[in-house]
């Protein structure tokens, strides 16, 4: 099944991307020992290629037929590397919540490969399925609603254990729920209280406990802050920039808020309508932008400092984002950007480096999904 | 929208010069609960002339949007009460007033702006009827006029083809569009004073920056005064001539927008400053205010910072800290500010 997915036009598509070493495995033990086999820091440990979901649309009742669909990911690449921090931005549709679901195997891919060391999750089911499942972990946006009321926080950190035993013997869990809740900076007493009795930033300790609770080596962050108030914002990043150096996790972490993706990021992928527009490290991204979307949302960030008001040069874009059911043809932001050409309207731009800064020793040489790329610094711009 | 005084006599007081278009004294509001009394305002006061920003900065709970709804007098009392206070828009006080007299401002003179459009917005009636009861109630405009006014209107907040989509219903319409709606509503009848409450926290970035960019064009040109509530330090920066920091029901700072960015006098928006990331650089590990925003029901005796405060003296636990005038070293007073610590002196100076 490996050849099918390497066929010439996704190989095409993705030349920004590194080779995936697909594992094959013949059997599910083998599976299995591929997937609990260390990764060496550094080494790519999520691979994500042409990743593809669209949400049918139906009319009819009794007769339900497809008339459409929302294409909330459409070919979306990237990969994550041992022990770093791959941030993911866009506006609200763009798909970055969706990605996250595929990545937590929540939702089928309606096409393309998530290969988790060199094993494609998509294909998995059983005992393999499970294995990655304990490796993956996820930190949702809201602390009010992703925790059961009915439940101590006792329950909740320690459910994982039912499903996992073989990570804390039973008689073990009580005091690795309170080495938990010790990790995440909550008192190791507050084992049988109810979530309502927690604030927002400590309801999201819960949740990031929860999460390490099978000491996972991925953990998958949508919109983990955005919930709270700013005070508290800064206590839980310092908190997950602490777990991740204490177990040596990798993140990806999804949000809207440019300035907090920047300060937690190594790398940094923006997204536009179910497409990557632009990736690369996070100066990258922030200081040498090359997409016209990226210097767009970068220029429309409100930077806390009254004096940048009258020098700043503002990119205010005109109209909306168009529906992901019905994009437009070609560039998908081509309708709202100021380069678009009759040749934005034609051909999708690749997610590649720019052809002029190709080979080019610059921080503009990143892969950026634009057929007139151009650097434009908007952020220090004075 | 000349005729408006002449087709409902409003009366705008002498006022004239030196009388703040809004003034807020002393303004006490707390909440009756099962489990006791929330003090969520403790003695607010601010004011706001024509065609100023004040924006009222301030984390969940810290009463700023309590200030602006009894502001507005939309506060539902009971289980709200407000003890002490008053609220003069051109010199009178409007918690004086009959409630006949308080609706003639409320829509007219002063206007809101809420946070979240679609929940503000009726789903079951078209926007143009929703933005043409403005004209309808107010003024006694027939329902074809109230409807070529509403076009208008919303041609005014550049809802393209305003035409076409004035039978449209709020869920037809985007975020963005929407909140252009609420704006178009609060500015129908050219108010004085317009109260934003947390007008872009529901927006995406790229339409923040619309939004914000028409409100403060809009304001320009009707030389309107603003307060503008939220959370964000960063729109603040960009918007505000002048700034309330709130904490705990009280203003703990205030100051010019420039002076409290470059030299924050209270520990609390020192904190608040130091711990938001920068677009611009990549920092080391973010300064955190340890502890929580307090329980109202319970504030702590003394400064309400005071346990989160990392220069907590014995005196703050005991003494409620007055809004004090701010100074240079050799003692020249530093225009339009004030902060609330005992020891506003070593956090400003060093």
């Amino acid at each position: 099944m490996a050849e099918l997915s390497k066929s010439d036009e996704s190989q095409e598509s993705t030349p920004n991307v590194s080779e995936v070493e697909v594992v094959d495995a013949h059997s599910e033990s083998e599976a299995v020992a591929a997937i609990e086999a260390p990764v060496e820091r550094g080494e790519p440990i999520l691979q994500v290629r042409n990743l593809v979901k669209h949400f049918p649309l139906t009319q009819g009742i009794l007769f339900k037929k497809q008339v459409g669909a929302v294409k909330a990911v459409d070919g979306v690449s990237f990969d994550l590397y041992q022990g770093e921090t791959l941030g993911i931005v866009g506006e609200s549709g763009c798909g970055k919540s969706t990605v996250a679901k595929l990545l937590m195997n929540l939702e089928r891919a309606t096409a393309g490969e998530i290969f988790y060391k060199g094993q494609d999750i998509t294909r998995l089911s059983g005992r393999a399925m499970k294995a990655v499942r304990r490796n993956i972990q996820m930190v949702f946006q809201d602390p009010y609603t992703s925790l059961n009321p009915r439940m101590t926080v006792g329950d909740i950190i320690g459910e994982p254990f039912d499903i996992h035993p073989e990570v804390a013997p039973k008689g073990d869990r009580r005091r690795k729920v309170q080495d938990l809740l010790d990790v995440v900076g909550l008192n190791p007493e507050y084992i049988n209280r109810y979530p309502h009795q927690f604030s927002g930033g400590q309801r999201q300790r819960i949740g990031i406990a929860r999460g390490l609770a099978l000491n996972p080596e991925i953990i998958v962050c949508d919109e983990p802050v955005s919930a709270l108030d700013v005070s508290v914002q800064a206590q839980v990043i310092n908190l997950m920039e602490r777990l991740q150096d204490e177990f040596n996790l990798s993140y990806i972490f999804i949000a809207h808020d440019l300035s907090i993706v920047r300060h937690i990021s190594d790398r940094v992928g923006v997204m536009y309508l179910g497409k990557m527009a632009e990736i690369g490290t996070d100066e990258q991204i922030y200081d040498h932008p090359t997409h016209p979307y990226t210097q767009a949302l970068l220029s429309a960030v409100p930077v806390p400092d009254p004096d940048a008001r009258e020098h700043r040069d503002r990119i205010i874009l005109t109209g909306d984002v168009p529906s992901p059911a019905n994009p437009p043809s070609g560039c998908r932001f081509r309708t709202r950007c100021w380069k678009a050409e009759d040749k934005c309207a034609e051909e999708v731009p690749l997610l590649a480096v720019p052809e002029r800064f190709s080979g080019v020793d610059t921080p503009a040489a990143h892969e950026s999904a634009c057929h007139f790329a151009e650097e434009k610094d908007v952020v220090n711009a004075a | 929208m000349t005729t408006i005084e002449e087709v409902v006599p409003v009366e705008s007081p002498a006022g004239g010069d030196g009388v703040p278009l809004l003034e807020v004294r002393d303004l006490h509001v707390e909440f009756h609960t099962r489990e006791g009394v929330a003090k969520a305002v403790n003695g607010v006061n601010y004011s706001v002339n024509a065609g100023e920003t004040l924006a009222v900065l301030g984390e969940s709970g810290s009463g700023k949007s309590v200030t602006a709804q009894a502001v507005m007098g939309i506060l539902d009392m009971p289980p709200a009460r407000i003890p002490r206070g008053e609220i003069l828009f051109r010199g009178q006080d409007m918690l004086k007033m009959s409630g006949e007299e308080r609706r003639k401002i409320r829509g007219q003179r002063i206007a809101m702006i809420f946070q979240d459009a679609l929940s503000s917005l009726n789903p079951v009636l078209t926007v143009g009827y929703q933005l043409g009861e403005m004209f309808r109630v107010h003024q006694g405009m027939s329902k074809k006029d109230a409807k070529i006014k509403a076009i208008e209107l919303m041609d005014r907040v550049k809802i393209p083809a305003a035409a076409a989509r004035v039978n449209d219903y709020p869920h037809q319409f985007s975020g963005g569009m929407r909140q252009r709606i609420m704006i178009a509503m609060a500015l129908a009848l050219e108010p004085d004073l317009i109260i934003a409450d947390e007008p872009t926290t529901a927006l995406d970035v790229t339409v923040q920056a619309q939004v914000m960019d028409l409100l403060a064009d809009l304001q320009r040109e009707y030389n309107m005064g603003l307060i503008l509530i939220t959370h964000d330090l960063g729109v603040v920066a960009d918007v505000a001539d002048k700034i309330a920091v709130m904490y705990a029901g009280r203003i703990v700072e205030r100051a010019p927008v420039h002076g409290l960015y470059h030299r924050p006098a209270h520990p609390y928006t020192k904190g608040l400053l130091d711990s938001i990331p920068r677009l611009d650089q990549k920092g080391q590990e973010l300064y955190a205010i340890k502890g929580l925003p307090p329980n109202l029901l319970r504030i702590p005796t003394g400064c309400a910072f005071n346990p989160r405060c990392p220069q907590a003296q014995d005196i703050c636990r005991t003494e409620v800290p007055a809004l004090q005038p701010v100074a240079e070293q050799d003692g020249t007073e530093l225009d339009g500010r004030g902060s609330a610590c005992h020891f506003w002196k070593e956090t400003i100076h060093g």
